[in-house]
């Protein structure tokens, strides 16, 4: 079939010369003419009667010409062209109702954009590193204990990447780095920064590779080896001025002379992969004799080897793991890992797939009910247009014409539409990607790509022809003579129009009340979520990060530790001052614990527990509640007693039943009295149940990893923040400044995905809300003016003001019932779909419902109160007098 | 004139002006509707006008060629040529058309077995 190719690129190339060729066409036509007359001529015509037998014989000319430029180029595009043309003369003139429908339309496919984006970025897409797929996380079968049980030593590691057959590389990060670790010492101030300690090969695991300078060298992986540091790329722009030489130069961290040999690409972003919402400033070795003894730490990724599969993966897993000791120096600590394979794709994005699938469909209702609402307005808009689609009927257009018109107008629209929405996603998507305090992974990465474009041009697309289509089809369908007859004046306009325009309403209403009850169940978990009992005060205190030197003295710290709390007491306005070194929901780890009593201890005795470092009056700074016993006192330290206050899970795990204070237990590997207990802390998030914690005072066989000062006060942090950084550069010239952030800020991170779905869902259903009433009020309003004269003459006729409003009112609320009522039967179902997403709230929650429809229904007779008002108030002899 | 002309099919002017150009060589469009009509018998309902649309959908397709030169009456007039592509493709379109017609021929002459209808 070359020809039809030949003939399309000739079409295309005509259509662009087409000035030419209709010069030379209508030339050859002269011609051709001029030999006719001629002709005409020799047969003994007279001149005239040659011309115009010619002329006859010839046909028309100008149809001859439009007969070869369809013909010959692409008479689509003309037809388009003069749609286009009609299409902005008939908005520019209706330039309301373009404004309304533009910005109804903007909404909804700037709210589906901004949606996929985050979708497509969180679930679709996949992560940003060299062939993702091959990537796993590797993590305890059973990750009870929080971090620590997701993690491994430092020996276990090694063997496990000696041995094991399924994996390319293994490696791993030091998973309890807390923000602002190590301090950055230039001219000036110190800063804190954020540092993250990789195990040998984790870039080339991930397949990361530095786009300055090079990554780390195995050598520099052992002790005592040149300290080097890696710089993020955002880091490297924003603190060191994007310096292009800074490879190769000395930075002081913390004391020491390190060398920076290279800048990770800026698509790398560590803390959006695997600590959401973190920002990581720089990443040093990690090296293995330095934690031999400290534990489980490392967070392990994994490169499968090509062929291998999950499950074979897996199956080698579950085959080493449990043969690995903990310490090879201790053989007697004994053996026994648990090794869970996941996607590293799924172990990071897999728990928010549902919410995430429940916020597409939520925003792509609202998109339909912005179609269903702009079809109500061009139906309305329709009416109004079918004496001039019957008139261009009559004149001989063809349905397929005029649909294609329409058509035309409805693309149009939903152009403009996606253009403006497409501006509000990006408003949307840049705020939402620099948002580091929610905390969901990936999300700083979003932003409108290539595919987003895509599904920009295809929801575009798909609204014009859903919303265009139904008015199109009416429009041009409609019995000549009944539209020339239905709209003479002084009749009243056919019902079929009305029916339908009621339909669409009633389908907007249930639609909106299934975006209501979802919004409304989910707002109603999150606030059970707020009111959980955190086992803490979360408001009116703050932390701040203090840095000292010890030398590795515990009587030192002790002594540090002492100063730097009962200064901070001696600040105005503060009520109570401690020191953790972790807080909780923010970094943890785990160590065990257990009853010291008549039978020997094996591996089963132990629990796994929380365990913080604590100075005497932390528990009170933080609001905790002691339920028995007492606080640790400076005593305890400084005469290094072993004591340790545990919280009421331990209590019951331990000795349930008994009272457990001034019993014995073994924690930390030591014998510890118990001498206080205190109410269950929600230590990873508000929706998990409180695990085992305990605290341990900072004596020596404890050691803190580093050290949060919290203070209780009634005056807001940002007051204090002066006098506490006053404070504590007095004792430590070298304090960086670290900020002073309130203790609610780390509940609000736990909560804030669930607080950005709730804000998310809840502003859709208000959209929905609103498109909906829009629509309740466009359809009485209309009918109203339609029935001006009707309503005239019944008042006419003695019907009262009040009787007409009420006429109207229960015209809108039979509405409004009929659409609750299928969308109430819809939200059960729907409800019962996100139930896994509610928090102590039942999917058929009463309250919800009732609040719901009594909302929907308000709103709805809002809507149509205005047109009820405007009727009553319609003159009988005005209303008569204009017919 | 008793009977009305006979309206064109669809694809059969193309045909006509592939034939007249390979049978009687370059001709301008004047020419090429004259000669369809002549051998029609005048049967055909044409307006020469159509030609036009038809030469130029020929022309894209490269069946013909077009080059401007003078008539006999020393007149400026595009003459169109069969190529090598059109020829073939008349070919075609004759054996398609014969086969047409013949096919058209047999159903029409069919009797019913009872005889006449």
């Amino acid at each position: 079939m070359s020809y039809s190719l030949r003939e399309a690129w000739n079409r295309v190339r005509s259509f662009f010369r087409s000035e030419e060729l209709d010069h030379e066409v209508q030339q050859e036509m002269a011609s051709h003419l001029e030999m006719a007359v001629e002709e005409n001529l020799r047969h003994g015509m007279s001149r005239e009667e040659a011309r115009r037998q010619a002329l006859v014989r010839f046909g028309g000319v100008e149809q001859a010409l439009e007969q070869h430029r369809e013909s010959r180029a692409l008479p689509w595009v003309d037809i388009l062209r003069q749609d286009l043309r009609f299409t902005f003369r008939m908005l520019r003139r209706d330039s309301g109702f373009a404004a309304i429908a533009v910005l109804i339309l903007a909404l909804g496919i700037g709210a589906n954009i901004a949606v996929f984006s985050v979708v497509n970025t969180i679930l679709l897409r996949p992560l940003p590193f060299r062939d993702p797929q091959q990537l796993l996380r590797i993590v305890e079968k059973d990750p009870k204990a929080g971090e620590s049980s997701k993690t491994y030593s430092a020996d276990a590691t090694e063997d496990f990447e000696q041995q094991n057959r399924s994996f390319q590389s293994v490696s791993g990060y030091f998973a309890f780095t807390g923000p602002d670790n190590f301090k950055l010492v230039g001219n000036g101030q110190p800063t804190p920064v954020t540092g993250i300690l990789v195990a040998k090969g984790f870039f080339e695991t991930l397949g990361v590779e530095a786009s300055l300078g090079r990554l780390f060298r195995s050598e520099e992986f052992l002790k005592h080896a040149q300290p080097v540091a890696l710089l993020s790329y955002p880091f490297w722009k924003r603190r060191l001025g994007g310096d292009p030489s800074i490879v190769g130069k000395t930075i002081n961290l913390s004391s020491t002379s390190v060398d920076v040999i290279g800048v990770l690409p800026d698509t790398f972003d560590f803390g959006s992969v695997f600590s959401p919402g973190a920002k990581v400033d720089l990443f040093v070795p990690y090296i293995m004799d330095d934690f031999r003894d400290d534990g489980n730490d490392l967070a392990l990724v994994g490169r499968l080897n090509r062929g291998v599969t999950l499950a074979q993966a897996q199956r080698e897993a579950d085959q080493l793991w449990p043969q690995l000791y903990f310490e090879h120096k201790h053989p007697e600590y004994g053996k026994g890992y648990t090794g869970q394979v996941t996607e590293l794709k799924e172990y990071v994005t897999g728990k928010l797939r549902r919410s995430l699938i429940v916020l597409w469909c939520a925003v792509g209702l609202i998109l339909l009910i912005v179609c269903v609402n702009l079809s109500n307005l061009l139906l309305a808009r329709a009416a109004a247009r079918s004496k001039e689609f019957a008139m261009r009927r009559a004149l001989g257009a063809r349905r397929g014409r005029l649909v294609r018109q329409l058509l035309t107008e409805s693309l149009v629209l939903a152009a403009a539409g996606g253009v403006v929405g497409l501006g509000l996603a990006y408003l949307i998507l840049s705020y939402l990607a620099h948002q580091g305090s929610i905390a969901l992974p990936l999300l700083a990465m979003v932003r409108v790509d290539g595919t987003v474009l895509e599904w920009t041009l295809l929801i575009a697309v798909g609204t014009a022809v859903l919303f265009g289509a139904a008015p199109g089809l009416r429009m041009s369908a409609g019995n000549l003579q009944e539209v020339l007859k239905d709209s003479g004046p002084g009749v009243t306009e056919g019902r079929k129009h009305d029916r339908m325009r009621s339909t669409l309403v009633i389908t907007e209403i249930a639609l909106a009340c299934v975006l209501l009850v979802g919004a409304g169940l989910l707002l109603r978990s999150f606030l059970r979520v707020l009111d959980v009992d955190l086992g803490f005060e979360p408001s009116q205190a703050a932390a701040i990060s203090v840095d000292y030197d010890d030398g590795g003295n515990a009587a030192k710290r002790a002594a540090i530790w002492n100063e730097v709390t009962s200064r901070s007491l001696m600040i105005p306005g503060v009520e109570s001052a401690g020191i953790s070194d972790n807080l909780p929901m923010s970094r943890n780890r785990s160590w065990g614990i257990a009853a010291k009593g008549e039978q020997k201890l094996d591996a089963n005795s132990f629990v796994p527990v929380f365990v913080y470092i604590v100075s005497p009056g932390y528990l009170k700074a933080m609001g905790m509640r002691l339920m028995g016993g007492r606080d640790l006192t400076w005593d305890d330290v400084s005469s290094n007693r072993s004591v340790v206050i545990i919280n009421e899970t331990v209590a019951r795990k331990l000795w349930p039943g008994q009272d457990p204070i001034g019993r014995t237990a073994v924690a930390g590997g030591m014998d510890a009295e118990v001498i206080g207990v205190i109410a269950d802390v929600r230590e990873t998030g508000a929706e998990d149940a409180a695990g085992a914690q305990m605290y341990l005072p900072a004596t020596k066989q404890f050691g803190p990893e580093g050290a949060n000062l919290v203070v209780r006060s009634k005056l807001p942090p940002a007051t204090l923040e002066t006098s506490v950084m006053h404070t504590l550069r007095q004792i430590n010239p070298g304090q960086p400044a670290t900020e002073f952030k309130p203790i609610q800020g780390l509940v609000d991170h736990a909560t804030s995905p669930r607080r950005f779905f709730v804000l998310l869902v809840g502003t859709f259903a208000g959209l929905g809300l609103l498109l909906a009433s829009l629509g309740i009020y466009g359809v009485i309003s209309y009918s109203v003016t339609r029935q001006t004269q009707e309503i005239g003459i019944r008042m006419a006729l003695g019907a009262t003001q009040s009787w007409v409003q009420f006429d109207v009112m229960w015209k809108t609320l039979r509405l409004a019932l009929i659409g609750v009522a299928v969308g109430i039967s819809a939200s059960l179902v729907v409800a019962r779909l996100i139930a896994s997403l509610l928090f102590q709230t039942a999917p058929t929650d009463p309250l919800t419902l009732a609040g719901m429809v009594a909302l929907l229904g308000m709103v709805a007779l809002l809507a149509g109160y205005l047109p009820a008002r405007r009727a009553s108030k319609i003159n009988p002899m005005i209303a008569l007098r204009t017919n | 004139m008793g009977q009305s002309k006979l309206d064109l099919l669809q694809g059969t002017l193309d045909v006509m002006v592939l034939q007249t150009l390979e049978v009687l060589g370059p001709l301008h469009g004047y020419g090429v509707a004259r000669r369809i009509e002549q051998v029609s018998g005048n049967q055909v309902l044409l307006n020469q006008g159509t030609i036009y649309a038809s030469l130029v959908r020929l022309q894209q397709r490269g069946w013909i060629t077009a080059k401007w030169g003078t008539s006999d009456n020393n007149r400026k007039a595009k003459f169109y040529s069969i190529t090598k592509v059109g020829q073939k493709q008349l070919v075609k379109d004759a054996a398609y058309w014969q086969r047409l017609a013949g096919v058209m021929g047999r159903v029409l002459a069919m009797q019913g077995e009872g005889g006449k209808p």
